[in-house]
């Protein structure tokens, strides 16, 4: 079969395994049927089970939502919440502020881009270190190919005031003291012994417990994507709320402009209008 | 005093009444509403942006021909197909694009094919021999991000052998623009024997990543103009659906096959 008969078998059909709906009908979900077998699962049930294909127990669930609880941040400064803040002072669509904000959550420094690394590198860890590999061999490699490693350290402070919190949860539901739970702290205590100055954030502690859960890497990312969503809405409706334009309102002289000197167009060679 | 917002590229002077009102305003020193404004084109404008200094003009006519050809990638295209899926059911301007844009995004057929595409040129240069090596070698990248597993060989079509002629016409006419040495013109030489080595076509990306290396840009700018240049096309094919309407829009059959509980990687 050539690759465009190879297309050609999927142009018109969808062919999934995942659902599909049956207007007026049914819906089918992973298998079951949505307003039957699924009538009474809660939407945050229903969400992980969308992702994974597996249900959690309630304690499980109750910790997955926690993670997302306590990074929910409604402080329009943070780079994520101020873009839907600022859609919101320019008058844009809710919808279009979350989406965006939402968007921007995946970044290299915050967001989705620590948790895909962070879970990453303690799963890889565990086994690694299961079969031989010391803690500090494993450290050492991850900082020698980042120059840091996801989860420890911070852009803006270095005390992360989130993990005494999911702590004492995790600890009260019995989902505290995993092996990946365990990895992120003995990797916390030997950075802290050592030189490096980077202390466990939220990122490695929120990775470790959904990898304990059994979240693989893709699963955890998935998960993660509507953490920092709840912060956003808050930001929206306040800066929709208050006159146009009105946050972060920048002014010429709130730009420090480093670049060319003044200078005249067209340039004197080089350019010429066609 | 705040922390002002840094930049080296736009300078604005306010009005003597109202520091949020702009008198003049310069582009890397240029006046723009002042002396560009008429005189030049909107991708000198572009150039300048990006690369901070006016372009050559041959650089600009490629640029602008660059620009036509990634102008709309038509409603086969994912991207496109993506934004008249916000115009057909009339969801908000914005949506369409910001649709287009994240699926436009992509390795494949998308801006971050291009931004790797950018990256091996400047890894490989004009070496023909270690682009052999390249396209033949599995990618061993292991950093790791949100962007999935490379599974084609970038600038390749894995359902194609041999480029389309909008390919081909394209990079003969952006050619035109720059002397033999240029990476377009080697492209053009050993294209032929880039598609015996991967068995499969070159891209309109490959072709659009190498114009963008002989215009100077790096992986980043060259990711981010991909992005916004192809947005005219989706643009106008949103409008069009929403003018056509959903009923002529295809909704395509389903074949609901059994679901067995499986682990999702």
């Amino acid at each position: 079969m050539n690759g465009a008969d190879y297309l050609s078998q999927f142009s018109h059909t969808l062919k999934t395994t995942m659902g599909a709906c049956f207007p007026g009908d049914k819906v089918i979900f992973r298998g079951k049927t949505l307003h039957k077998d699924l009538q009474d699962i809660e939407w945050f049930d229903l969400f992980l089970f969308g992702i994974t294909g597996r249900r959690f127990d309630k304690n499980q669930l109750t910790l997955l939502q926690t993670i997302w609880t306590y990074t929910s941040y409604p402080d329009a400064r943070i780079w994520n919440n101020r873009v839907a803040g600022l859609a919101g002072s320019n008058r844009s669509t809710s919808n279009l502020a979350i989406s965006a904000a939402l968007a921007i959550s995946e970044a290299e420094i915050f967001g989705r881009g620590i948790d895909i690394k962070a879970i990453t590198f303690l799963i890889n860890s565990n086994i690694k270190i299961k079969t031989g590999t010391s803690l500090a061999e494993c450290v050492n490699q991850e900082l020698k190919t980042n120059r840091g490693i996801a989860g420890y350290g911070r852009p803006l402070v270095s005390a992360d005031e989130r993990i005494a919190p999911i702590m004492e949860t995790a600890k009260r539901l019995e989902l505290a003291n995993g092996p990946h739970v365990r990895l992120a702290l003995a990797v916390d205590n030997f950075l802290v012994s050592g030189r490096w100055r980077l202390k466990l954030n939220y990122g490695a502690i929120s990775a470790a417990l959904a990898a304990d859960m059994g979240l693989t890497t893709q699963e955890y990312c998935l998960f993660s994507i509507p953490a920092f969503s709840i912060g956003m809405f808050p930001c929206y409706i306040e800066a929709a709320n208050k006159p146009a334009g009105t946050l972060f309102p920048t002014a010429c002289h709130d730009i420090d402009y480093t670049g060319q000197a003044a200078r005249q167009w067209p340039p004197a060679c080089g350019y010429k209008q066609d | 005093m705040e922390q002002p917002i840094q930049t080296a590229i736009w300078h604005e002077t306010p009005e003597a009444d109202n520091p949020f009102a702009t008198q003049t305003a310069r582009c890397h020193g240029y006046d723009v509403y002042g002396q560009m404004l008429g005189h030049c084109r909107w991708v000198d404008m572009l150039y300048l942006l990006l690369r901070g200094e006016a372009a050559p003009p041959a650089h600009a006519n490629l640029l602008e021909d660059l620009a036509v050809a990634l102008a709309n990638p038509g409603p086969r295209d994912a991207s496109v197909h993506a934004a008249m899926c916000g115009g057909v059911g009339k969801s908000v301007a914005a949506s369409s694009l910001m649709a287009a844009l994240a699926v436009g995004a992509g390795q494949y057929s998308g801006a971050r094919e291009v931004f790797l595409l950018v990256q091996q040129w400047r890894a490989l240069g004009t070496d023909i021999a270690s682009w052999e090596v390249a396209l033949t070698t599995p990618h061993s990248d292991v950093t790791v991000s949100t962007w999935p597993a490379i599974d084609h060989t970038p600038g390749f079509d894995p359902y194609g052998t041999t480029s389309a002629t909008i390919v081909i016409e394209t990079l003969n006419k952006l050619t035109q623009h720059l002397d033999q040495h240029s990476h377009l013109h080697w492209l053009q030489q050993y294209l032929p024997q880039l598609e015996r080595v991967t068995g499969q076509a070159a891209t309109m990306m490959l072709v659009a990543a190498t114009a963008f290396v002989d215009l100077g840009f790096s992986a980043e700018q060259a990711e981010m103009l991909t992005l916004l240049l192809r947005l005219p096309g989706a643009a106008a094919h949103a409008l069009e659906q929403q003018q056509i309407g959903h009923k002529k829009f295809p909704f395509y059959a389903v074949d609901l096959q059994a679901h067995t509980a499986e682990p999702t990687e």
